[in-house]
């Protein structure tokens, strides 16, 4: 198979265990996303898959060749791959052509130049070519560090949190153009975030890293959102709405209604993570499955707002939530607030007894 | 290949001292008991008094000194800043014959004050005897304090002046917020200069045969030159050893304990207290004396003597001498970063521990005294040569004599031991600064690691190489104690040429060569001081000088 193709990968520092029996396959022309906390041990295996860190158990295929192994190592140089690192490591002594052109030595002369304007062209830094890295804002960094990576034309790209150097505002555009640029060059690529909108919004599949180095959950990005395997993995999407207690008959009884569980047993403890974008609020007259609450705050975040609110009765009350809502949120004259809940927002996970 | 190499290169560079050690346990003619019960005692009292004289002496002007020049304003500051290392350029050896030269009986001082005074003979005044410990102490301490006052310096430009404010707002004086905030947080790096102090203490041997001060290092020579023991010579050598590994143990110990880490990295402009009038002209004073003594004066004196001595046909010779000392230091300097750049590279590509403990042995050279490697090189080399001509002779009947001992290999090779540790040091900080990314980068584009080395590393640490060329070739011009021993016959450098031109009373004539020498020595000063001038954003000329040096790179 194409791409990249890692078997039981586990990697130790000294004592402490990084990476635990990772396996991961990158079909070419796919965008895998790594995602996970920092420190997570997501690094060290981009750094393995390029032959920058010495393999300890498993094995690494790049298009059906056997880079890595128990007594192979290929080192990175005869790997065929674009690296592109978090602090985009660009020579500072050569110029932006000369930096792009520096992986194209085995070709002649002409051709060499005419690949290194064409990727410049392709992330539009044609007209910076002669400049140092120096005098490039970071978001024209970026892109001449994905020319570099591409030029040689990699069989497999991996990208160290390419966006983290970036503000926030440039941050998008420069995603956008480089999921683009990669898109035109159909090549296997496997990147590391610890940004989970960044993941979804630049991965064909996203595979979840916990803290101790294991794969949590790999899947499509409305996958991982909309059926967090763990209650780790339905966290890294912000703050969550938490209600605790025991399933009857499917179900558990919240003053939002029932909420269903799954199949959680009759008498087991059941743990329900609602996402503060599930809980719907509305104004005036009486709401189909809605329930009375009391409005505490509401902060206005651009796009949308927070508000806080304490239910007022059954089973739940007095208990506090949050909820997304779109738009800005008028805490004065409004009559009586309603909250209910939207049922795909919502994920039980059963309690070990 | 790395491995092996690096491997190599300390194993070579271990070599003399190991030789010494043996050499000192498996004694031909034993004569330790008698060195213990005549002169053993002498050196050790000698060598602690004189390493505690100028330790104090270093401390009191070093500290002082770069306390005034960077936190107070006082007339001449400025200049001091870099003024103030300027006696480092100055070998102790050299201001030592000079002022021996001034100071002596027969010498000017002495003689105009028996002039004005009516005085005739040596009973009927006092007079500080130069040469003598005292003497030794003033003189290192004059050229030494300078790595005191660099390294406390730094520290004071470290520390942010948050603390030292915070201190004087929780109501303690300017006086007892330096010795209760400043003074502590700079101790580790005080410690290092003082370190290096003594060192260079134990090392010396040209001041200390001038003045014949009976340390360990002229105890090695005695026993060496004069008893010809060449046991004896390695057993004292092994007992300086010990106090080389003492200092090296205490300076660890302090740096591990004492490793602060800054709270707060505010950086704003230093407070510089206006010190007015008198107290003013005190500071200047202050700062003025140890330059005007440790550099200015010796130097005046020997331009002085230089002209008045000028004869062309000494300068011809003089210029033979000057041509060899500069052959060697180049050669010695030039190799010396060849190894070092493999050694460096080596560790930080294959990033392993015994690569890194191998080039931190190989680099202990530095903290061992000269006339002790002397005595360790011409071990290794005769031996060596021994058993060359040993095997020729019962294979081929023919005799090879002396391939390596006193040529100018043996003495390369000297340097090379001792000297290592400067461009290793050098090389491996600024290695250090190039970011692992790069090496990743380059790799990851198809290039291995000779070429990554070649288009990525030597381009971006250049600078760094030519100061570490530099800084091997200005010791090596400078040094004495292994010169002397190791040289070919007749072969002069210019340090050995002051050396016995002084030691005959014939400083007038040698005062060209040493005047050279000190000319070489103000070359790492002036580096020092443009890397100083850039140390510290925010802070007037530096400032000006990093941007521009920004700007540059």
């Amino acid at each position: 198979m194409q791409g990249l193709h890692m078997v039981g990968v586990r990697h130790a520092y000294g004592k402490t265990q990084v990476l635990n029996d990772i396996s991961l396959t990158v079909p070419a022309g796919e965008l895998v996303c790594l995602l996970g906390p920092s420190g997570c041990g997501k690094t060290t295996l981009l750094r393995i898959a390029a032959g920058m860190e010495r393999l300890q158990t498993g094995s690494v295929t790049i298009d059906e060749v056997i880079v890595a192994a128990p007594n192979v190592q290929l080192p990175p140089e005869e790997r065929q791959i674009g690296f592109m690192f978090q602090d985009y490591a660009l020579f500072p002594h050569l110029t932006v052509f000369e930096n792009v052109a520096f992986g194209l030595f085995r070709q002649d002369r002409q051709t060499a130049r005419a690949r290194a304007l064409e990727v410049l062209e392709q992330v539009g830094m044609t007209q910076h070519a002669e400049k140092h890295p120096h005098l490039l804002s970071g978001g024209q960094q970026q892109r001449v560090a994905l020319a570099r990576a591409l030029a040689p034309k990699p069989r497999l790209v991996l990208l160290d949190e390419p966006f983290a150097g970036l503000d926030t505002t440039m941050r998008a555009r420069v995603r956008q153009q480089t999921l683009s640029v990669l898109k035109q060059t159909s090549v296997a690529t496997l990147m590391v975030t610890h940004d989970p909108r960044e993941a979804m919004y630049m991965a064909d599949r996203i595979k979840v890293m916990g803290e101790n180095g294991q794969i949590l959950q790999s899947g499509r990005p409305q996958d991982i959102y909309y059926n967090p395997a763990e209650e780790y993995v339905a966290r890294l999407f912000g703050p969550m709405n938490m209600i605790e207690g025991v399933a009857q008959d499917g179900s558990l009884a919240s003053s939002f209604g029932p909420l269903a569980v799954g199949d959680a047993g009759n008498g087991q403890a059941v743990r329900v993570l609602i996402r503060s974008e599930g809980l719907i609020l509305s104004h005036g007259g009486e709401q189909p499955g809605g329930t009375p609450v009391d409005v505490l705050s509401a902060h206005l975040l651009g796009d949308s707002s927070l508000v806080g609110f304490r239910v007022r009765e059954g089973i739940n009350s007095g208990a506090e939530f949050q909820a997304r809502i779109p738009g800005a949120f008028d805490l004065t004259g409004r009559g009586q607030t309603w909250a209910h809940v939207d049922p795909a927002q919502v994920f039980p996970y059963p309690q070990k007894q | 290949m790395w491995a092996a190499g690096t491997l190599a290169f300390t194993a070579l560079a271990a070599v003399p001292v190991l030789a010494v050690i043996y050499l000192a346990f498996t004694p031909g003619e034993n004569i330790w008991p008698h060195l213990v019960s005549t002169v053993l005692g002498g050196y050790v009292t000698t060598t602690l008094i004189l390493m505690l004289g100028v330790g104090a002496g270093t401390l009191i002007i070093g500290v002082g000194t770069a306390w005034l020049v960077t936190m107070c304003r006082f007339p001449g500051r400025r200049l001091f800043e870099w003024g103030m290392l300027l006696p480092m350029a100055m070998p102790a050896y050299i201001i030592a014959y000079v002022y021996t030269d001034i100071l002596e009986f027969a010498g000017p001082l002495q003689g105009a004050l028996r002039e004005i005074f009516g005085w005739s003979s040596k009973r009927d005044y006092w007079f500080p005897e130069i040469r003598s410990l005292g003497g030794a102490i003033a003189m290192m301490t004059l050229v030494l304090y300078p790595y005191v006052y660099l390294l406390s310096r730094a520290a004071f430009l470290e520390q942010s002046v948050g603390v030292f404010e915070a201190s004087r707002s929780l109501g303690r004086g300017p006086w007892r917020s330096f010795f209760t905030v400043a003074l502590p947080l700079a101790r580790p790096a005080i410690i290092i200069g003082l370190y290096l102090v003594l060192m260079e203490t134990l090392n010396d041997f040209g001041t200390v045969d001038f003045f014949a001060v009976n340390t360990f290092s002229l105890g090695i020579f005695d026993v060496w030159m004069n008893m010809n023991n060449v046991s004896g010579a390695a057993q004292l050598a092994t007992v300086l050893l010990v106090f080389v590994a003492f200092l090296v143990i205490g300076e660890r110990y302090a740096r591990r304990k004492q490793r602060f880490h800054h709270t707060s990295t505010k950086m704003q402009a230093l407070p510089g207290f206006q010190l007015p009038g008198a107290r003013g002209i005190l500071a200047t004073a202050g700062c003025l004396t140890p330059i005007l003594f440790g550099f200015v004066l010796p130097t005046v004196i020997l331009m002085n003597y230089a002209w008045r001595h000028f004869d062309p046909e000494l300068t011809q010779e003089i210029l033979g001498h000057a041509l060899n000392s500069i052959r060697l230091s180049v050669l010695a300097g030039a190799i010396a970063v060849v190894i070092a750049i493999f050694m460096a590279y080596g560790a930080r590509i294959r990033g392993s521990r015994l690569l890194m403990v191998a080039n931190r042995i190989a680099a202990m050279g530095y903290a061992i005294p000269g006339a002790v490697l002397a005595v360790g090189v011409l071990v290794v080399l005769g031996g060596l040569d021994n058993s060359i001509d040993g095997f020729a002779r019962e294979n081929f009947g023919l005799s090879t004599g002396l391939i390596f001992s006193g040529t100018i290999a043996a003495v390369t090779f000297g340097y090379l031991v001792r000297f290592l540790a400067l461009s290793l040091g050098t090389v491996e900080a600024s290695l250090g600064k190039v970011t692992p990314s790069m090496d990743g980068a380059s790799r990851s584009l198809g290039r291995g690691a000779f070429a990554t080395m070649r288009l990525v590393h030597l381009p971006l640490i250049r600078g760094s190489v030519l100061t570490a060329v530099l800084l091997v070739f200005v010791d090596c011009m400078k040094e004495l104690p292994m010169t002397v021993i190791l040289r070919p016959f007749n072969f002069q450098t210019l340090a050995t040429f002051v050396h016995q031109y002084a030691s005959d009373e014939q400083l007038g004539e040698a005062a060209l060569a040493a005047l050279s020498i000190v000319g070489v020595g103000v070359l790492p000063v002036i580096l020092l001081s443009l890397t100083i001038a850039k140390s510290r954003p925010g802070h007037g000329a530096g400032q000006i000088a990093a941007q521009i040096a920004e700007r540059e790179a």
